[in-house]
């Protein structure tokens, strides 16, 4: 088998496809980047479709060596790249021919990056989908969700480079410097159960993220809410669901999130932030914005747009082994 | 014929949520079950998926094909097809769920819990283990974990709140009540429920077709085995 071994795994690092569907009938969950945006450029940049298999990296540490010749790109948090020591750019695919060494250092902005390679990396689905959900056991190399591990390969093909390398141009490429986020929020489930004046607390208060976070949901601190009802019974729960248990502190349920749930909720936040919500370190702080499921759906709709239309750069200065150059910049283009 | 209490709420940007009442029961689970597969049906290509639970089903579309107003009519044209299942014979098979039955080794060997839940209840563990397998159960909802399919509802007599500190490590196949809710443990997890039983049975098997026994709307019934044949038929103790 070729691919790219795993020298180190990093602290938390996850094969994600776009995630598994279809299951929750069978009480599982969805899985995939937490960062979508993020993760759809690095499958960009490898000529990938925006499903294929790519490693989601948190925080950093991973290290890789190459066994073939391919492409590879790293997205989402600043997080310094090396190729045979070599500095790389972030945003930007890479040539790698085998014996290379694939480093990433540790996130300087941000918390999430997504690890591309063509072809995307070739594990075998369970229900569908190669997503690693720990919690549920399920997905990833061995199937049962467990992270990278130390001496293992990922799987990939053989892709000798004939498009060069590419980048994604510098206006697309998101800011995770300030560890801040404006979340779009849509009203629903039970919005009624909170007051007008609770609904002004959360819409004007800023919410600080706590240690308490992870795929499965982020816990926010800031000023409490209080619903006129403690509890429902347990209902389906969607991506961006804003929960707020007994405490009053809200908690948007990610990714990971159980699929049922019986706290009273406030509505959702917009797929397109949830990327940036979970690219926050622990004491980053969020403000919410609430928009109409109608302004959603034209977010969504212009979103797709702009990025089918968009065209990635040649990157002139590249190198055809693909170790940078200018590479001195910082990781951000 | 559909009630009036059925309500369709905004959930996010790409989901709606039925609700069809306050409390769960059996016209309820049959109704959550009967609208959930005529929507499998009509909505299918822009259909993400559904959360059927105690009273509500979440519908989750594809935004970037369809809106929330064509779903809502597509939901409530379901609701409008709705049929009251103890009127309907032709209809009965789609409404009531399939009845499955679950073997259980009860015994205090097996269920950690079995003989406090009795001292607490003024009943002998014999009245427990008959009043538990008396009951025909609806699956109201799968969720949790893979494969937890919450059964309901108990009987009030054997009813027993969660425990104060649950337990780090719960057996597969443990058969449990919390408050008036029962189910059987699909894999090895921390829980509060009350133990009372084994069920040598798996409740969710990644390689089986199909990964479950059971569904949402499917009845279930406990039939009491001795420790032989749970042996016999694979459990572990």
């Amino acid at each position: 088998m070729i691919g790219l071994k795993v020298i180190q795994p990093g602290i938390f690092s996850l094969p994600q496809d776009s995630g598994r569907f279809g299951q929750h009938a069978v009480g599982l969950t969805t899985g995939g980047p937490l960062d979508s945006n993020a993760f759809r450029w690095a499958n960009r940049l490898c000529g990938n479709g925006v499903e294929a298999t790519a490693i989601e990296v948190t925080i950093g540490g991973l290290v890789l060596e190459s066994t073939t010749t391919t492409q590879i790109a790293l997205t989402g948090a600043d997080i310094p790249l090396t190729i045979n020591k070599q500095p790389a750019a972030l945003w930007q695919s890479h040539t790698i021919n085998p014996g290379d060494r694939i480093e990433l250092g540790f996130a300087t902005a941000g918390s999430r990056g997504y690890l591309a390679v063509a072809g995307g990396f070739q594990i075998d689905p369970i229900f569908n989908s190669a997503s690693t959900v720990p919690r549920e056991a399920l997905g990833g190399l061995t199937q049962d969700g467990t992270p990278l591990q130390t001496g293992q390969l990922l799987p990939c093909e053989t892709v000798k480079d004939s498009r060069g390398c590419q980048a994604v141009p510098r206006h697309l490429v998101p800011d995770y410097g300030n560890n801040s986020a404006l979340l779009r929020v849509v009203l629903g489930y039970q919005q009624e159960a909170f007051s007008n004046l609770q609904k002004q607390v959360f819409f004007t208060s800023q919410y600080a993220v706590t240690e308490s976070s992870d795929r499965m949901g982020y816990r926010l601190k800031g000023s409490k809410i209080t619903p006129s009802i403690e509890g429902i019974l347990s209902e389906g729960i969607c991506l961006g669901a804003i929960q707020v248990p007994a405490d009053g502190q809200p908690i948007v349920l990610l990714n990971d999130r159980q699929t049922i749930g019986g706290y009273p909720k406030l509505g959702s936040v917009l797929s397109l932030d949830i990327g940036k919500l979970a690219q926050l370190m622990p004491g980053g702080t969020v403000r919410f914005e609430a928009i109409s499921v109608e302004q959603a759906h034209n977010l969504l709709a212009l979103d797709q747009h702009q990025f089918l239309n968009a065209s990635l750069e040649s990157t002139l200065d590249g190198t055809p082994d693909g170790t940078l150059e200018s590479t001195a910049k910082s990781s951000k283009p | 014929m559909s009630s009036p209490q059925q309500t369709i709420s905004i959930a996010g940007e790409n989901s709606l949520i039925v609700y069809f009442g306050d409390k769960p029961g059996a016209a309820i689970a049959s109704q959550v079950a009967q609208t959930a597969q005529q929507l499998r049906e009509s909505l299918s290509q822009v259909l993400i998926d559904l959360i059927p639970s105690y009273a509500s089903l979440l519908v989750i579309y594809n935004p970037l094909q369809t809106d929330h107003n064509a779903v809502r009519k597509s939901i409530r044209h379901a609701l409008s097809n709705l049929t009251d299942d103890e009127n309907n014979e032709s209809n009965k098979g789609q409404t009531q769920g399939s009845l499955v039955s679950l073997p259980v080794y009860y015994s205090t060997e097996s269920g950690p819990d079995l003989q406090a839940l009795a001292d607490g209840a003024g009943l002998t563990i014999e009245q427990v283990i008959a009043i538990h397998q008396q009951t025909e159960y609806r699956v109201y909802a799968i969720g949790f974990a893979p494969g937890f399919a919450y059964l309901g509802e108990v009987d009030p007599r054997i009813a027993a709140p969660r425990l104060a500190t649950p337990r780090q490590k719960v057996p597969r196949g443990a058969v449990a009540i919390a408050d008036r809710q029962t189910a059987v443990y699909p894999a090895q997890s921390p829980g509060g429920w009350n133990l009372i039983g084994l069920c040598p049975q798996r409740m969710f098997d990644p390689n089986a077709n199909p990964t479950m026994p059971v569904q949402v709307g499917d009845r279930v019934r406990f039939e009491a085995i001795d420790k032989h044949i749970f042996l016999a038929l694979g459990g572990e103790l």
